[in-house]
């Protein structure tokens, strides 16, 4: 595929989505459609093309309830290097602070001629309240344990790279999943394409209500080490534990941790990711965070392809010449 | 008062074991025959076609006044309550002030009787500012009119201070009606702990925490002799422990709300705060166990919990917002549609759980159409189709799941102490 523009001179048949909410609505014809895509700009941005001025006058706001650095640069960017204009808005230096709601200060935002509002939020279903009360794009970047499906688009497109395929793949998140947005939207979205997913961690951060949706649940890494070809491996979600679900860091470590020991028992082409941010030491000690089976940093490369693919599908002309 | 006759309706009355077609007259504000003829100068209404039945009684309703008159007033929540078909509706003490001195219960008494739409009772605080402490002065809220003992809004947590409620509310007859929750079971969550939690990414309330403190509440009740009201069950569990109670005849009595046998927690997909109450929307078999009790007689009474709140408080994000929806104008048609309708429960059970139940429960003489009794009667149109708006609404508030349902069946005429005081045009 040649990435000139007039690739990307409208949306292409098959998307017909406002908003991007959650991947468990989306199926797998349009996870698809994304991660084509992405992978499209990821050539131009490998190319150094790295403006393709395709959403020109179109503005998103980022509109961030909780704590975010990663995620909110790597859309901003995206916006950017769409040619679009972004603003941010920090909620705890706007009008909430003075009792304003949630969705009385989206609608004034909005009013100000807003094309995307990019919001992260603690509580699950807040993007759901925002695409109902706008007339804008909504695109999710993370309710609370909900789903964040660009992470999880991003997680799948490096496996893709990396392994050539999803279908057949034996893929294990590691981790708080209970508390886990990321867990949740890898689990949809890697489903949908065909691979066989485990939730792996103490039994107090995975249910076993996981089997009724079609999810293998273990308590035990090393057991399932030997049969995994990839391993995701979540940060501990303090902030949202409303009690301490394990005994101490200490302990989780040494359970789930995935050190050069455990290593030496996966399959030889294993690949690790993980969301970030990492707590080196907890989740994935360091030699093995940034070893040959690490795509860490790829994940953030993409992040910002998979990402600009959402805006452009979102935001671009839906026939060719038509983007106002 | 001119006489009133209500002529060939359908008349049910579990009470005294009646269903039949007849004519009721009613005359100074009392039933004064049944079987009676027109004659003399009387006010005729036809009830050909309808349900004649006792006044209904909603013994569970959130009037929020004192304090919270942006949701609900006594006015607005008692006129909602005849458009409902309810001539007497118990209110819960979680209002700001709590009701835990005479002078708020006189005040409520006061405000009701101003309003003079339906009857209020009123429901106070087993403790002093509801806090779960210490008992509040019970002897001195009974003198001033209340008829039963709750901290409705909070679970009495203390095992000491539930014990020290069913021995004391004994002197006086009273039933102590608990809000079962074990809060440390479930912390800042929102919704029922179920599949759909774990899919929603929402922390859930699990089943244990409304059954750990209903078999504590079930074995003090035993030990003391107390009367134990368990208000608003919801899951299989309970159900089971109160039936399992009952036959070894510890005083229990329980309720179920009209979106507790209607309605599960899948509705939360929408994360529609609408579906977020407490407690909260329980699994498929929940539901079914809970339609179980209401068959079998476990669960004695059908109670709305009408908790008003306003728009402006509800729709916010799911975490933010308050707990509770509107029920008041709802529940006969929710419990004809999908109680009556599909024979899950026939009519003269179900008036049962709507009038002489709950009446018997918070210890009034009403609930019956027997001679002499209090003139409150419910016509019903047991067939009429309509479609759920909360535009016409006359609670001051609109938060409900039901927007748009079509029910079958609703009040038609609602006559309180001999007056017609609601009809529908």
């Amino acid at each position: 595929m040649n990435p000139e523009k007039h690739d990307f001179e409208a949306v292409p048949l098959g998307w017909n989505r406002r908003h991007l909410l959650s991947l468990e609505e989306l199926s797998a014809e349009e996870i698809t459609l994304i991660l084509d895509q992405a992978a499209l700009f990821k050539q131009a941005l490998v190319q150094r093309r790295t403006r393709l001025p395709l959403l020109p006058g179109k503005t998103c706001v980022t509109l961030f309830f909780e704590n975010s650095t990663r995620t909110r640069t790597s859309f901003s960017l995206a916006a950017r290097r769409l040619g679009a204009d972004t603003v941010d808005f920090s909620a705890a230096t706007s009008s909430l602070s003075k009792g304003e709601t949630f969705i009385d200060t989206a609608k004034n935002i909005e009013a100000m001629g807003i094309d995307a509002v990019i919001v992260r939020h603690r509580t699950p279903g807040a993007p759901q309240l925002l695409a109902a009360n706008l007339r804008c794009s909504v695109l999710n970047a993370g309710d609370g344990a909900h789903e964040h499906p660009t992470q999880g688009l991003l997680d799948i497109m490096t496996i893709r790279e990396r392994k050539g395929k999803i279908e057949g793949l034996t893929i294990a998140l590691v981790g708080d999943i209970a508390h886990s947005r990321t867990a949740r939207s890898n689990i949809w979205g890697l489903k949908k394409l065909g691979a066989q997913v485990i939730v792996c961690g103490p039994s107090t951060l995975v249910s076993p209500r996981w089997a009724e949706l079609g999810v293998e649940y273990s308590y035990s890494l090393d057991a399932i080490l030997p049969r995994v070809d990839v391993l995701n491996l979540l940060r501990i979600q303090f902030e949202r534990q409303y009690t301490r679900p394990f005994p101490s860091v200490r302990e989780y470590a040494h359970l789930y941790a995935m050190d050069r020991k455990r290593l030496e028992k996966t399959k030889p082409d294993i690949l690790i990711l993980a969301p970030g941010p990492i707590n080196r030491g907890v989740e994935v000690t360091p030699d093995v965070a940034d070893g040959p089976h690490s795509a860490i940093l790829e994940q953030v490369t993409n992040g910002v392809a998979v990402r600009m693919a959402a805006l452009w599908l979102l935001l671009g002309p839906k026939e060719k010449g038509k983007l106002f | 008062m001119p006489s009133l006759l209500i002529q060939n309706g359908r008349v049910i009355d579990p009470s005294q074991s009646l269903d039949r077609v007849m004519n009721l007259l009613v005359l100074d504000g009392r039933i004064a025959a049944l079987d009676a003829q027109p004659g003399g100068e009387q006010q005729i209404v036809d009830a050909s076609g309808k349900i004649v039945c006792p006044g209904l009684i909603d013994m569970h309703v959130h009037l929020r006044e004192p304090g919270r008159e942006e949701d609900e007033t006594i006015e607005s929540g008692t006129a909602a309550a005849l458009a409902g078909g309810f001539t007497t509706i118990a209110c819960m003490p979680n209002t700001d002030p709590p009701v835990d001195s005479q002078g708020i219960v006189e005040f409520i008494r006061g405000q009701a009787a101003r309003a003079d739409n339906c009857h209020v009772l009123v429901v106070a605080c087993v403790s002093k500012n509801r806090e779960g402490k210490e008992l509040a002065e019970i002897g001195q809220l009974v003198k001033a009119g209340a008829v039963a003992f709750s901290d409705d809004g909070s679970p009495i947590a203390d095992p000491e201070l539930m014990r020290r409620a069913f021995e004391y509310c004994l002197m006086f007859d009273k039933p102590v009606l608990n809000h079962c929750e074990v809060r440390e079971l479930t912390g800042r969550a929102v919704m029922h702990e179920g599949q759909t939690s774990l899919v929603l990414g929402l922390s859930g309330m699990p089943a244990s925490a409304e059954e750990v403190m209903a078999s504590r509440d079930l074995t003090l009740a035993e030990t003391t002799g107390g009367r134990y009201h368990l208000m608003h069950i919801s899951t299989a569990g309970a159900v089971d422990m109160v039936r399992r109670a009952k036959r070894r005849q510890i005083r229990v009595t329980t309720e179920a709300t009209p979106h507790h046998f209607t309605l599960t927690d899948e509705c939360l997909r929408t994360f529609d705060p609408n579906c977020k109450m407490n407690p909260p929307l329980r699994g498929k078999d929940d539901v079914e166990a809970v339609i179980q009790g209401l068959a079998d007689g476990t669960i004695d009474v059908i109670a709305s919990d009408h908790a008003p709140h306003s728009k402006e408080k509800k729709m916010q994000e799911l975490d933010q917002a308050p707990f509770g929806i509107v029920g008041l104008e709802t529940t006969l048609g929710l419990v004809v549609t999908k109680l009556i309708e599909p024979g899950l429960l026939g009519w003269p059970k179900a008036i049962r759980k709507l009038t002489v139940n709950p009446a018997r429960i918070l210890g009034i003489n009403k609930g019956t159409l027997q001679v002499g009794a209090d003139a409150d009667v419910t016509i019903i149109d047991p067939a009429v189709q309509w479609k759920v708006d909360p535009r016409e609404f006359r609670s001051k508030s609109t938060n409900t799941p039901f927007a748009g349902w079509q029910l079958t069946g609703r009040a038609d005429t609602v006559i309180v102490g001999g007056r017609i005081k609601f009809r529908r045009t």
